[in-house]
């Protein structure tokens, strides 16, 4: 069971790498998209309260239960949206030298 | 139905390279918005895929509307929510997975040490105590200090940094009862020493992560909110990492590794743009110190010139060269398609239009762009300070639309400014100098700006989009 924690902290090892290395140089126009992206993907939190939501029998654990599924949910909808929302304006802009005429 | 439950870990395989995929794309202005879905659809397979847990589906009727609920609130959320406030939604969603993060990790513990049945399953080795408690404290305080950077933003708490004498201490000691508690904790689980029962001292634990949360954002001023929202957003990734441990989910650890990491680095990132290091941004005395040198800059006699819209379309009109910085003054009255129509105008005139955008123009670096890009505004005519700080002394005006600290010429003369050494925009060499702005009150950092008080410079008051539209009819009259 040991070997669990030992795996996932290989895991954690590599992934720390792959994340260093994947924002390596990153235009300043994207930082607030990018921070809001990876706001998004730590969402995943979702799939864990899912998980545990049960865990615990009980009034208290079935509130905390339900209180996680939402607050993960909260994090992985309203963070996706919200990213797509910014990334929108980026994509309006047309890409071609000319300027865009006004409609 | 047991064949389809092993295909669920390779699912969150697949999801965990979804994320991998996204955030690479995300770091690229062609490939954005594909990254964002990538991983988008990689989250939702990887939640349907759970439901195929019999745990979860046996639960289906409390999960299912918990799902329903938070979706309806962040999708509201991130549909309504101007540009402007971007930055305190991007905190409230941290949060969010902050607090949810600390509420598996506590489900987590309670399945293990089960403190009110005494009837725990007992912890997988030593390793998932402590990952229990990291994602615990470190969850909780992205919950409260997420909060606390939504507030300030929101402008419900008092955006300026908060001090008192003592604070560090008493921070600092929130930080240690919260160590010793979980230190107990261990204690209890590891070698069977119980000093108070676990679940007191779990609730202990959750309440003082709270509070040192709360304790980290609130001395910090709005004006570096961005970062801290930004290493807000790693200490959740964090948090979810360390619960992907003690519910032995490798996708967790994936997932929130990866956001600590990229996090961290964007941190990093953010606060060389302003050319602070992060000790500096977490502790500095940001807006405390500066009562006193502002107070003294304002009282040496000098004043300032306020010019009309008239006067400033006069300006305008006759020059051959404009540079337009915007700041986040643009941003609250939403005057971007005001300053667009302003830019046109001029342009009609032959007369030269430039943006100089500051990286951290705004509350976040980015702000601007996305703002006038929404407004239409051509991305050749944005440029970075590095690009055009040497045109400002060949701009005849620099037009300056509600940006203060990002200009303040004492960054680049005054050491005894808190501002020094953050990269300005040389806007005090242009030939002539407009600013509009409310009022004379210090911008987010706390400070006067000595460029108001330049004689090159025209004051123009009034609400941003108001008095650009105001200069745009001028010009139009005259023309």
């Amino acid at each position: 069971m040991s070997n669990e924690i030992l795996l996932g902290a290989y895991v954690f090892m590599l992934a720390i790498w792959v994340g260093n290395e994947v924002i390596s140089k990153v235009p300043t126009t994207l930082h607030t998209p990018l921070m809001s992206g990876a706001n998004a993907i730590h969402g995943i939190i979702i799939v864990g309260a899912l998980l545990v939501a049960t865990a615990l029998p009980g009034p208290l654990g079935t509130v905390l239960g339900f209180l996680a599924v939402v607050l993960g949910t909260i994090n992985v909808v309203g963070g996706f949206v919200v990213t797509d929302r910014m990334l929108q304006m980026f994509k309006a802009r047309p890409r071609p030298a000319k300027p865009a005429e006004k409609k | 139905m047991e064949q389809l439950r092993e295909l669920v870990p390779w699912v969150y395989l697949v999801a965990a390279i979804t994320f991998i995929v996204g955030l690479k794309g995300l770091s690229g202005p062609t490939t954005a918005q594909m990254g964002n879905r990538v991983a988008a659809a990689g989250m939702l397979a990887a939640v349907i895929a759970t439901f195929l847990e019999q745990q979860v589906a046996a639960a289906w009727i409390l999960v299912l509307p918990a799902i329903a609920i938070g979706t309806v609130i962040g999708f509201a959320g991130a549909r309504s929510v101007p540009m402007t406030a971007m930055p305190q939604m991007v905190a409230i969603f941290n949060g969010a997975g902050g607090g949810a993060a600390a509420l598996v990790s506590t489900l987590e513990f309670a399945k293990a040490a089960s403190p009110e049945t005494g009837r725990g399953v007992g912890y997988a080795g030593i390793g998932e105590p402590i990952a229990i408690l990291l994602g615990l404290m470190i969850g909780a305080v992205s919950l409260s200090g997420s909060i606390i950077a939504f507030g300030k933003l929101q402008g419900i708490i008092d955006a300026r940094a908060f001090k008192y004498a003592g604070q560090q201490i008493v921070t600092f000691g929130v930080f240690a009862l919260m160590i010793l508690a979980a230190l107990a904790i261990l204690a209890g689980a590891l070698i069977g020493i119980e000093i108070a029962p676990a679940g007191l001292l779990l609730g202990a634990v959750a309440v003082l992560a709270l509070i040192f949360g709360v304790a980290l954002v609130m001395p910090i001023g709005g004006a570096d909110m961005p970062v801290v929202i930004s290493l807000l957003n790693a200490y959740t990734g964090l948090a979810v990492a360390m619960a992907g441990f003690s519910i032995g989910n490798q996708m967790l650890i994936v997932a929130g590794t990866l956001v600590g990491a990229s996090g961290t680095i964007l941190t990093r990132l953010m606060s060389k743009a302003m050319n602070r290091s992060l000790g500096n941004v977490l502790f500095g005395a940001f807006g405390a110190a500066t009562a006193t040198t502002a107070g003294a800059k304002t009282d040496d006699g000098r004043t300032f010139r306020e010019v009309s819209a008239e006067d400033a379309a006069i300006l305008l009109g006759y020059a051959q060269s404009v540079i337009i910085v915007p700041g986040y003054g643009l941003a609250v009255a939403q005057a971007q398609h005001n300053v667009r129509e302003l830019a046109d105008l001029l342009e009609a005139k032959g007369i030269d239009v430039k943006y100089a955008i500051h990286p951290v123009a705004g509350r976040m670096p980015g702000h601007m762009n996305v703002l006038l890009a929404e407004a239409n505004v051509p991305y050749e005519k944005l440029f970075d300070m590095e690009q055009i700080n040497e045109d400002f002394q060949r701009a005849d005006v620099a037009l300056v639309i509600g940006a203060n600290d990002v200009t303040n010429p004492a960054a680049r003369k005054d050491t005894s400014s808190p501002i020094y050494g953050m990269p300005i925009l040389n806007v005090d060499q242009a030939q002539n100098i407009i600013v509009i702005k409310r009022s004379m009150k210090p911008g987010f950092a706390g400070i006067d700006n000595e460029l108001y008080l330049d004689p090159k410079t025209g004051m123009l008051f009034g609400d941003a989009k108001d008095a650009v539209s105001r200069v745009v009819s001028e010009l139009k009259k005259a023309a």
